[in-house]
């Protein structure tokens, strides 16, 4: 009989005990899984490589405040910059306030927006019939199938920053990686049907030709219009997606303070199992002993047996969060969800994890097991 | 008939090692909990406080924030001269036109910028809200770029603090006081005078909203009423206290986080807490046999095992309020969707809070004890003596 052969027979000895850890393990990884792909979606991924080329320009004071649109203009002759698009936050209601409603509607120039988003794929007549409808419209695909409309279809979207209502004709329906429902439609319709707000934007979505000129074009943007009423403010599009994160509040604290609640629990229930564990079988250590293994392979064993435990919990517990998030995305309401996976590192690291809990839980009880006088372990009555 | 409970009791003490690291493990549950229950609690109340019943907030018709809102000069002289309205001791209607703009600004803390509201009103606009008191300094001149702010903005941002002067607009602000505006959605405010504010951020033509204060609740119903009737002025009328009670909602991205994170860990916990029972029935069958032999029946076994899991539980239920109680008062602050800035609360171990908690802690006491319990009660008496 092999160790590895021994180890593993040892977790199944007590079969319902074994069981209950690796499931309670199971469960806080499965959370520890979520909260660390949400936290990677929102702190470390980068997005496609398309999301790192684009700029979001808006007011210096804040999002609620207008640029004039002559900048797209100025923008455009900075060197550097490809695409410029305004990108106009309507805030308007379809149907009803409720929450699985809601989508956003943007403002845009028809003939450039895809230029800049240009990882999004629209079909070329669906294209052109969007850039001659001034009163049409463009969607993402999963937000056309939840409403179940079709191109040709007329949808109504109720102002409220703007006192107008959106009668628009969806032209054309692109398709997205990006979890984000929107509606784009063509500036010009606000500016025909409220002719006081003609010549104004909210931001300004730039695509930059290199990584290289990211940071150059940015500088540029906001020091060409640094001394003039309306300066600006203009962030990667992955920063001012943060920016919204960020008011939420100390979202990074809070995921972290709770994955640290969570291994720390997992630990516990793990370390409790492998005292109990090896309480028990206090003789069976010295007879081991008295055979002639050493301390260092009775120590491997146990913490062998351990580990095999909490890297069974852990297994389902990853691949459970992988398979939630999968149907959570597939759900209506869960467009959320289709912006974190579980990837391959995350996944990894939840195994790493849980192979840490058990190497830790099991070390301290193992190593004083493997410290304990034979004729005091045999005399043990447990 | 009962097994006493200091049997539990005592037995949890014997094996106090495994004890406390079960009860450590739940207490991590609960704390988690709690903390995202005593969120949404102060939340909840920062909204529920604010607002007098006798104001009515107006807007124009179609926005569902003062952001979005705008009501012209001429509404407000015709809002202004409504019946209804209270007069103050100059005989004026105590009606306040109000600009509504967000700014960002740096925290102190360093975690990033934040929206933050500020409010233009004229001096009737303190009058409209004696709820809210100066803590520090005065208010600010008509005609000054003075500003004040409310205490835990002062405390929160940069460049904030009485005295300061903070940069947005079209240039300085003086902070001349500070205000305590308690636990309502002011206390996330900073506010101005209302012209200064309005060629600061050009919004000359119009308001963002009108409060106006009534003379009595009946008054305040029909104002709100004939404003919302009437086609020629496009508005909305809401009485205060209903339109931040709306904005409530702002928590539910926390409740909705916090309610999974806190299950799955419940699960946990709970599977946590019968392994600690299983081995406690198991180092006991020939107590237990004992018991049964002595006259205790199956059932009073079984009870007495659930409460021990139950006690469990509750230990690890006082540990974690323990361990969160540090937290309770913290101010802290989330966006607010519909006003599009931040609004302060602070964290709440309320009543509620508190009696949650400990249902949540016994009932994965429960659950976890009810399977181990069964089993002890199903042991052979002989075989487990023998052993």
């Amino acid at each position: 009989m092999t160790l590895s052969r021994f180890a593993t027979k040892n977790a199944f000895r007590n079969r319902r005990r074994s069981f209950i850890t690796a499931i309670s393990i199971a469960f806080s990884l499965l959370l520890l899984t979520l909260l660390m792909s949400v936290y990677r979606g929102f702190y470390i991924d980068q997005g496609p490589p398309e999301s790192a080329l684009r700029l979001v320009t808006r007011h210096k004071v804040s999002l609620v405040f207008w640029l004039p649109s002559y900048y797209r203009e100025k923008v455009r002759t900075i060197p550097g910059v490809v695409h410029v698009s305004p990108w106009n936050w309507f805030g308007g209601i379809y149907k009803d306030t409720k929450p699985e409603n809601a989508f956003a509607q943007f403002g845009v120039d028809p003939n450039e927006i895809f230029d800049v988003i240009k990882e999004d794929r629209v079909p070329p007549d669906e294209l052109e019939a969007f850039k001659r409808d001034r009163a049409g419209a463009a969607v993402n695909r999963a937000l056309a199938e939840k409403h179940g409309w079709k191109v040709g279809d007329k949808v109504i979207v109720k102002g409220t920053i703007y006192p107008i209502n959106l009668e628009v004709t969806i032209r054309a329906i692109y398709d997205s990686d990006n979890a984000f429902d929107s509606m784009f439609f063509s500036t010009e319709y606000i500016d025909q049907a409220l002719p006081r707000v003609k010549g104004r934007t909210g931001t300004l979505y730039t695509l930059v030709d290199s990584p290289e000129h990211v940071t150059s074009v940015s500088k540029a943007i906001d020091e060409m219009f640094a001394n003039s009423p309306q300066p600006t403010k203009t962030e990667t599009e992955k920063g001012f997606t943060l920016s919204f994160v960020a008011q939420l509040g100390n979202v990074k604290l809070f995921i972290l303070s709770i994955c640290g609640a969570v291994v720390f629990a997992i630990l516990l229930v793990s370390a409790n199992t492998m005292a109990m564990t090896i309480r028990e079988r206090t003789r069976e250590v010295a007879v081991l002993k008295t055979l002639g293994f050493t301390r260092r392979t009775i120590l491997s064993l146990y913490i062998g047996e351990a580990m095999t435990i909490s890297l069974f919990g852990g297994l389902l517990g990853a691949t459970g969060a992988t398979l939630l998030m999968i149907i959570a995305s597939k759900m209506p309401n869960g467009t959320f969800f289709t912006g974190f996976k579980v990837n391959t590192p995350t996944y990894l690291v939840a195994l790493a994890v849980a192979a840490l809990v058990g190497f830790v839980s099991a070390f301290f009880p193992s190593y004083s097991a493997s410290q304990r006088n034979i004729v005091d372990g045999l005399r043990h009555i447990g | 008939m009962a097994i006493p409970i200091t049997y539990n009791v005592r037995n949890l003490r014997l094996r106090l090692g495994a004890t406390m690291m079960t009860a450590l493990g739940i207490a991590l549950t609960v704390a988690v909990a709690v903390f995202i229950m005593a969120l949404l609690a102060g939340l909840k109340k920062a909204f529920v406080s604010s607002g007098d019943p006798l104001n009515v907030l107006v807007l124009r018709k179609g926005s569902q924030a003062e952001l979005q809102s705008g009501v012209d000069r001429e509404s407000y002289q015709t809002i202004k001269y409504l019946p209804g309205i209270a007069k103050d001791k100059a005989g004026d209607p105590l009606a306040s036109g109000e600009v509504v703009v967000v700014i960002v600004i740096p925290r102190k803390d360093s975690s990033g910028e934040t929206n933050v509201t500020v409010r233009g009103m004229s001096p009737t606009g303190f009058e409209l809200r004696p709820g809210i008191k100066l803590a520090e300094g005065r208010w600010f001149h008509t005609g000054q770029r003075e500003i004040v702010v409310s205490k835990s903005v002062s405390s929160r941002f940069r460049n904030a603090a009485l005295g300061d002067e903070l940069f947005f607009g079209k240039g300085k602000w003086k902070v001349v006081g500070v205000f305590d505006a308690g636990e309502t959605a002011a206390s996330s405010e900073i506010w101005a005078d209302v012209n200064q504010m309005a060629s600061d951020f050009e919004r000359n033509a119009a308001f963002s909203s009108v409060l106006v204060h009534a003379t009595d609740s009946i008054a305040a119903q029909s104002l709100k009423n004939r404003m919302n009737d009437d086609q020629r002025l496009r508005l909305d009328a809401f009485m205060e206290p209903d339109y931040y009670g709306e904005q409530t909602k702002s928590g539910k991205p926390i409740q909705f986080v916090g309610t999974i994170v806190a299950f799955v860990m419940a699960i946990g916990s709970c599977f946590a807490a019968m392994n600690t029972m299983y081995a406690a029935v198991a180092y006991r069958s020939r107590e237990i046999a004992t018991l049964r032999i002595v006259g205790f029946s199956r059932p009073s076994i079984i009870t007495s095992f659930v409460i021990e899991s139950v006690l469990l539980a509750l230990l690890g239920a006082a540990l974690g309020l323990i361990l969160m109680l540090p937290f309770n008062g913290l101010t802290t602050g989330t966006a607010n969707s519909l006003t599009f800035s931040e609004t302060v609360f602070s964290v709440r171990i309320t009543f509620a809070v508190l009696v949650t908690a400990i249902g949540f802690a016994v009932a994965m006491g429960l659950f976890g004890g009810i399977a181990p319990a069964w089993h002890a009660s199903r042991g052979e008496i002989l075989a487990a003596l023998r052993d």
